[in-house]
């Protein structure tokens, strides 16, 4: 749906890396040009016709954000992606609060961004790792959460939706059993919030890190929303300017309470601009309704995908637009290229979920990750595709 | 160079590669060769007595354009003293950068004298020779 929205979508591609980046709708792209032609100017501070607009803008979007995740406005902290959210967590609130000992609980399928960080931290300060078991199907349930926590579990860190299985966790059951043993609930929404309603407050989160660049907004932009009395006991990775309340040459300096204490310097206006209208765009379709068009296309896809011979799926169950993938005997990045050969842009690789190999017995997959602009005729050519790969050679060499 | 005869070269080295799987033997230096711009994830171990390289193993997972270069060039490589194998590798370096080569050097090599025309693909060729050119940077260093 609303492919006239997407100029990419002009050309003749299959765009189905969607869990790397999103395309970008014309009315996301327009906002942005709109700062850098009509009202170029910084935030704060500027009295001026062009300043005031830009100000509306930039402070308007954390309302945008808050009203979408189901947050406080003040608890939205505009960042440069994902990335960067869970490292403010880990080493701005995390490294202050836990000691050596104090367990925190990740699985194997959490993308790079959500494992690198607490085993720095355990460097540092010796917090232990454990890993909570995936089923057959490389999802975790409920019940093997359960079953990790001990009384040293202090965090639970976990992608909503991962990237490579696309397995939907029930935050709504893990945030309660969270509350209920104060244990902190650290998720990381990169998967998720682009293509489901997510709730900060009914799923009891803590911590809430995504992308805007995953949901149709421009990359170099980010959120993290962290629960208001955690907040203040967070401490501010950077510092400089716009996070400051007063610095004397005596050395004593007092910083902003709020967001503004996290985002030192000037933030990526333009950026936020284009997330906010992004946001909109997304409630103007409805992201419920997004994620059932999604489930319904890969249930297409897989169905189609069985009847290839060749092709070894992973994670046909789970409940999102994201399927990993093999042809029979050739390299996922063989795979990758020989598709490109059709104008069908896929992933392939580890995608950043290095160790989900224990389990999976395989490094490299081939990803299709689905957006609501994908359509059968998408799916249609990719089979086309893969149905005549026995001649793959032909092409990569 | 034909290009039926080209693919068949590259085919027949990625799914027959030579001397791939680890052996146990202390005697070898070991580098591991992640092609940093995609997913290639090779180890080479290689084996050097009086400057002549006697041996080249190699193992792990890669691409059709990777596992084939470095079977190749396990093959080319063999038997030559470091000097040798240092004049190879620079000419299959230039070969594939589109620089100057001496193409009388390289023989088999040679089948990748158009992998420039895929710029995405050139890392994957040159990945057995930036291992064995680290190896040689360890030896040296020693």
């Amino acid at each position: 749906m609303n492919r006239e929205d997407f100029l990419m979508l002009n050309e003749d591609i299959v765009y189905l890396d969607n869990g790397a980046t999103t395309l970008k709708p014309k009315e996301v792209v327009q906002s942005m040009v709109d700062y850098y032609t009509k009202h170029t100017s910084n935030i704060h501070r500027g009295e001026y016709d062009a300043a005031i607009i830009t100000n509306q803008l930039y402070d308007g979007a954390r309302d945008v954000v808050a009203k979408f995740i189901n947050s406080e406005s003040s608890e939205v902290i505009f960042t440069s992606g994902s990335t960067m959210s869970i490292n403010m967590v880990v080493f701005g609130y995390m490294k202050k609060h836990l000691k050596r000992g104090d367990e925190v609980l990740l699985t194997k399928s959490e993308h790079a961004s959500n494992i690198l960080p607490w085993m720095k931290l355990s460097e540092d300060i010796g917090i232990t790792i454990k890993f909570m078991e995936l089923n057959e199907d490389y999802e975790l349930t409920v019940e093997s959460v359960l079953k990790s926590i001990t009384e040293r579990t202090k965090v639970i860190s976990i992608a909503q939706v991962t990237n490579v299985v696309g397995d939907v966790r029930d935050v709504d059951a893990i945030g309660k059993i969270c509350k209920e043993k104060k244990i902190l609930f650290n998720v990381d929404g990169a998967q998720s919030v682009p293509h489901m309603r997510v709730d900060f407050k009914k799923s009891n989160m803590d911590f809430l890190s995504f992308s805007g660049h995953k949901m149709c907004g421009p990359s170099g932009v980010g959120v993290l929303i962290v629960k208001k009395e955690l907040l203040d006991e967070m401490e501010p990775l950077c510092y400089g300017g716009g996070m400051n309340q007063s610095f004397e040459a005596d050395m004593t300096y007092e910083l902003k309470v709020g967001p503004s204490k996290f985002e030192a310097g000037t933030p990526p206006i333009a950026e936020v601009i284009g997330l906010s209208k992004a946001i909109q765009y997304l409630e103007k379709i409805g992201i419920e309704k997004i994620h059932e068009y999604e489930v319904e296309l890969k249930k297409y896809l897989v169905k189609e995908l069985e009847k290839i011979p060749n092709i070894i799926l992973y994670n046909k169950n789970s409940n999102s637009g994201i399927l990993a993938f093999n042809i029979d005997g050739v390299f996922a990045q063989d795979s990758a290229i020989y598709l490109n050969h059709f104008n069908i842009y896929v992933r392939a690789g580890n995608h950043c979920a290095k160790i989900l190999k224990d389990n999976m017995k395989i490094k490299n997959t081939v990803r299709v990750s689905m957006y609501f602009y994908n359509n059968k005729k998408d799916i249609d050519r990719l089979i086309e595709a893969l149905k005549k790969s026995e001649d793959i050679f032909k092409i990569v060499i | 160079m034909d290009s039926n005869l080209r693919r068949e070269i590259i085919l027949d080295n990625y799914q027959n590669p030579m001397n791939k799987g680890v052996i146990e033997d202390d005697g070898y230096l070991k580098i591991n060769s992640n092609n940093e711009s995609c997913i290639d994830n090779l180890d080479f171990f290689v084996k050097i007595e009086d400057g002549i390289l006697k041996d080249i193993r190699f193992d792990g997972e890669a691409c059709a354009i990777s596992t084939s270069a470095t079977s190749i060039m396990i093959r080319k490589l063999i038997g030559k003293n470091i000097l040798e194998v240092r004049k190879i590798l620079k000419n299959y370096n230039n070969m594939i950068n589109e620089l100057e080569y001496d193409a009388d050097l390289l023989g088999e090599l040679n089948v990748y004298d158009e992998i420039c025309k895929q710029p995405n693909r050139k890392n994957c060729a040159l990945l057995p020779s930036v291992a064995i050119e680290r190896i040689l940077s360890k030896l040296e260093n020693k």
